[in-house]
């Protein structure tokens, strides 16, 4: 076990922070938010003032210790004052998505029993009042956002600013009660309730102390060196742990400045203008950034454009080197601060990412080409892996130990240890207390000894003791020679390509691994249209022998790069075939949010699967398909299927460090 | 929204509260037998109707009716060859645009006449002209006063930028955004200017179901918030009657109907220039 560290008595709750910060970081920026064209800022002590003032307008209506108060809106220092006032009279923050629909909030609201919100708008009151009867325990309701609500029965409405006047009036009756009520908050009591978004089943409500909270706090700030100077741009939703953990525990723990976008569509401006120095997002959002950076070059005079290339090709070279601290010889440093200052420089200012010292990434598996193009940027983006039970950090990346394919380290204090099936466990001072009115899924989670099991598979990498998570655990399977199969790791390594929009790979109980492949009609069809090559439908399109020739080069460079691992040789793909149609969620062989339902794609296909394992070379097969307007048809097609090379296994690369 | 039929609508004169609590009160503008004719053809046909203060009055009509040839009239843009028009008690002698401007009204246009090359921004701050006081010079050198005043200018631009939702395109060229985009720009030019009557030409002409959706909304946010007189000039019979407290509808430059939304629903001359009418 590893030592634990307890907080120190001054520190080891919000209202403490608070306090500290207030004095000790007094005149730092603490929040800011763009409004009305303008960054509008608050220093720490002035920041304490308008919570106070809040905390004495929640005493005023009643707020009691122990009590939810619900918090729906978007990222603004208003709704964070919100969470650190209620700490401070007691009572505990319960962010939820502001754009729930209206059930989904009944059903939080209802198990928490929230007898407070604070929310944004008229959009979020009318929500509230549609289901008012399934929430008989919701008394009160503060609104930030007056517009349109002027006509609303105020009996149990209240205008933010102006429960934080009242509270101002009061403050000095109330001052002793604040001062009683935050010092009787110790570091067991729960800081917070988060809702899980459960992709199965209804929301689980996950209760943090603010020892869980603040510990982690403390930890991941040390490790990447945080201190009060940073800057963080508070984007994403605030019910959700990572913004939590970063613009809340984080930000007060460092003492650091939260900056608010104006509105979610001008956070990229915002962004750049901020110059956020930590910075975290989903792989999407730099995925979705590098397509609008190539898009635009493409529109580029001539010379931009060979110059781009030019030094983006050297930066990719000699980046990530760089930025790892590994020799580089002079000529290449040299060439590498001329791209800094005509390419590299620019486009991060660009992107708004030029100040960023620490960004993280997690998720999902971020393709290797994108992750090495900001770090060859010379962006120390890194990669973690965590989870709403664990005050998000399980494992991070420690500076200099950067790679595509690990999520990282234990993060510090915590404890891993992988189950028999592969399933990643963890233990640490961040672990949640329990599911709110849940004790079974609690003792299913969490076992005695406080260990939680995360549903993914995963083993840590010999030599560097990087964790690599390769799958959910209930999708990881074994082949008939008893060897791993991890379906979604194969998927995911083909998927990097662009114009592989999806994989099914199957093995589970069978000989070997095979896979069908659906092409990326717009990535393949601008590749069709500027090579010449005629296609009339989809089908046509996917059966070409061109597309299958690239396809199986992408299927052998897949093979090849998992060749290097020993545990997960034999997942490499003997026999494939592109499918003739796009998997859809019409035809129930997705989910609407385009997750590949394995099972129902099995017993669709199984002629296929069968033609895959008897050594046919092409297979007859008929589909139904639905249309858009709920018509039924069906398509009929003879497909091929192609033998990909499989390698022998390569001696485990070692890192060069 | 409240449906407003229900509401019997006093004499004129006399104030009253709408369903939804809005006050309604004087008449602020009067139309008396105006007519208007181009050369031979006559666009307006001794048409008399009023507006009040604080209520969302709608011009409707089949095309070709004379609607924006009204509005014009209101705008003082036409000036009518008969009739006489009353604002807050006075006849208007006729006037400059920009004389009746400073009188508190401002209007859009059909086909949107925003300065393309510009931003929102600029766009925007180009409705606060008739605000500003500073001469030449002291802009020039933008001092004193005229820092002043354009500090005070860009902050009421800021809020109406705000209250519209339209922060991320605020430093776009106006010429690169969508039409329902540049349709709202227009909206924020006009009420910036801070009317107390606000003349809206086909708002809506050419939105898509959900454009028009937002569009009404931001309609009736202007009229509860800022307690704008609106007068505005649409074809679609549905947001029209969805939006507007009382209804003129014309049809030939001819007044064919003037009430409640159910009024002239029911009204068979509106009926029979909207559906057609068999001739037998």
């Amino acid at each position: 076990m590893t030592d634990r560290r307890p907080l120190p008595e001054d520190l080891n709750s919000f209202p403490k922070l608070l306090a500290r910060n207030a004095t000790k970081f007094a005149n730092r920026p603490a929040y800011r938010e763009k409004e009305f064209g303008i960054w509008q800022s608050w220093t720490w002590s002035e920041a304490r003032d308008e919570i106070h003032a809040l905390a004495s307008g929640f005493i005023g209506i009643g707020v009691q210790p122990g009590d939810h108060i619900a918090i729906a809106g978007r990222n603004r220092p208003y709704f964070y004052w919100a969470m650190i006032a209620a700490q401070v009279v007691g009572a505990i923050p319960v962010p939820v998505y502001q754009d729930a629909v209206a059930d989904e909030m009944a059903y939080v609201f209802d198990h928490c029993g929230a007898r407070f919100a604070v929310v944004q708008d008229q959009e979020q009151v009318d929500k509230l009042l549609e289901v008012k009867d399934r929430i008989p325990a919701l008394e009160q309701i503060v609104y930030l956002d007056p517009r349109g609500l002027r006509k609303y029965d105020h009996s149990t409405l209240h205008n933010y600013r102006d429960l934080q006047a009242k509270g101002r009036e009061t403050l000095a009756e109330s001052k002793a009660e604040i001062e009683r009520r935050a010092a009787a908050l110790g570091p067991g009591d729960t800081a917070v309730m988060l809702y899980t978004s459960g992709t199965t089943g209804r929301p689980k409500g996950v209760v943090l102390s603010n020892e869980n909270v603040l510990i982690t706090a403390r930890n991941t700030c040390e490790f990447d060196k945080l201190t009060e100077r940073e800057s963080i741009l508070a984007y994403l939703p605030m019910a959700w742990v990572g913004d939590y953990v970063f613009s809340m525990a984080q930000a007060m723990w460092a003492g650091f400045c939260v900056n608010c976008p104006e509105s979610p569509d001008t956070m990229q401006k915002d962004l750049q203008e901020i110059g956020a120095t930590y910075f975290f997002a989903p792989p999407r959002f730099f995925e979705g950034l590098l397509t609008s950076v190539m898009i635009r070059m493409e529109d580029a005079s001539k010379t931009k454009r060979a110059m781009f290339k030019k030094y983006i090709d050297h930066a990719k070279r000699i980046g990530p080197d760089l930025l790892d601290g590994k020799p580089v010889s002079g000529g290449d440093k040299m060439k590498y601060r001329i791209g800094q200052a005509l390419v590299y420089g620019p486009l991060l200012n660009a992107l708004g990412l030029s100040k960023v010292r620490v960004g993280y990434t997690a998720g999902e598996a971020i393709g290797p080409e994108i992750f090495e193009f900001y770090r060859a940027l010379g962006i120390n983006l890194k990669q973690l892996y965590g989870q709403t039970e664990a005050c998000v950090f399980i494992t991070q990346q420690p500076d200099g130990e950067v790679r595509a394919d690990t999520v990282g380290v234990p993060s510090p204090e915590v404890e891993i240890r992988i189950g028999d099936n592969g399933e990643v466990f963890y233990r640490s001072p961040g672990t949640f207390q329990t599911y709110y009115k849940n004790p079974e899924s609690t003792a299913d989670t969490k076992d005695a000894e406080g260990w939680v099991a995360t549903g993914d598979a995963g083993f840590f990498e010999e030599g560097t003791g990087h964790l690599r998570i390769i799958d959910r655990a209930k999708d990881v399977g074994k082949l008939n020679n008893g060897s791993m199969v991890a379906p979604k790791y194969v998927e995911n390594k083909l998927k990097f390509f662009p114009d592989i929009l999806e994989a099914v790979v199957f093995g589970h109980e069978r000989d070997y691994c095979t896979a069908f492949i659906n092409i990326d009609l717009t990535a393949v069809g601008n590749w069709a249209e500027r090579n010449n090559i005629a296609y009339a439908s989809y089908q046509e399109l996917a059966a070409h022998p061109k597309v299958y020739g690239s396809i199986q080069e992408h299927v052998e460079e897949v093979n090849r790069s998992i060749a290097e691992d020993e545990r997960l040789f034999d997942c490499q793909i003997r026999r494939f075939l592109v499918l003739h149609k796009e998997l859809d969620a019409d035809d129930g062989e997705m989910t609407r949010t385009r997750k590949v339902r394995r099972r129902i794609i099995e017993e669709k296909y199984a002629p296929l699967l069968t033609a895959f394992y008897d050594g046919s070379d092409d297979v007859y097969i008929e589909t139904e398909v639905t249309y858009e307007d709920g018509r039924k048809g069906s398509i009929k097609a003879t497909l091929e299927i192609r033998d990909a090379e499989v390698f022998a296994l390569t001696a485990q690369k070692v890192a060069a460090q | 929204m409240t449906d407003v039929s229900t509401i019997d609508i006093p004499t004129p004169y006399q104030p009253y509260t709408t369903e939804d609590g809005r006050k309604i009160g004087d008449v602020v503008m009067e139309m008396k037998n105006i007519t208007l004719r181009f050369g031979g053809v006559t666009a307006i046909k001794d048409i008399s109707f009023d507006i009040r203060e604080g209520e969302v009055r709608a011009i409707i009509g089949p095309n070709g009716a004379g609607k924006s040839s009204m509005l014009n009239v209101i705008s003082g843009f036409y000036h009518p060859q008969e009739g006489e028009i009353w604002y807050r008690g006075e006849k208007r002698p006729p006037m400059k645009p920009y004389e009746i401007a400073r009188q508190g009204i401002a209007r859009t246009f059909q086909n949107i006449a925003l300065f393309k090359g510009m931003t929102t921004l600029d766009n925007i701050m180009t409705g606060r002209l008739t605000h500003m006081k500073s001469g030449i010079l002291a802009q020039a050198f933008w001092k004193g006063r005229a820092e002043r005043e354009e500090i005070e200018q860009r902050e009421k631009a800021e809020r109406i930028i705000d209250f519209l939702e339209i922060q991320a395109i605020r430093k776009a060229p106006v010429g690169s955004l969508p039409y329902g985009l540049q349709k709202r720009v227009e909206l924020g030019r006009a009420l910036v200017a801070e009317p107390s009557l606000l003349l809206l030409d086909e708002p809506m002409a050419g939105m898509n179901v959900e454009e028009k959706e937002d569009m009404s909304r931001f309609i009736l946010d202007v009229n509860d918030e800022f307690g704008t007189t609106i007068a505005l000039i649409e074809h679609d019979m549905g947001v029209v009657m969805d939006i507007s407290d009382r209804v003129v509808v014309m049809d030939y430059g001819a007044k064919i109907g003037d009430g409640t939304p159910d009024e002239v629903r029911n009204n068979q001359q509106v009926i029979d220039a909207y559906l057609g009418v068999s001739h037998d």
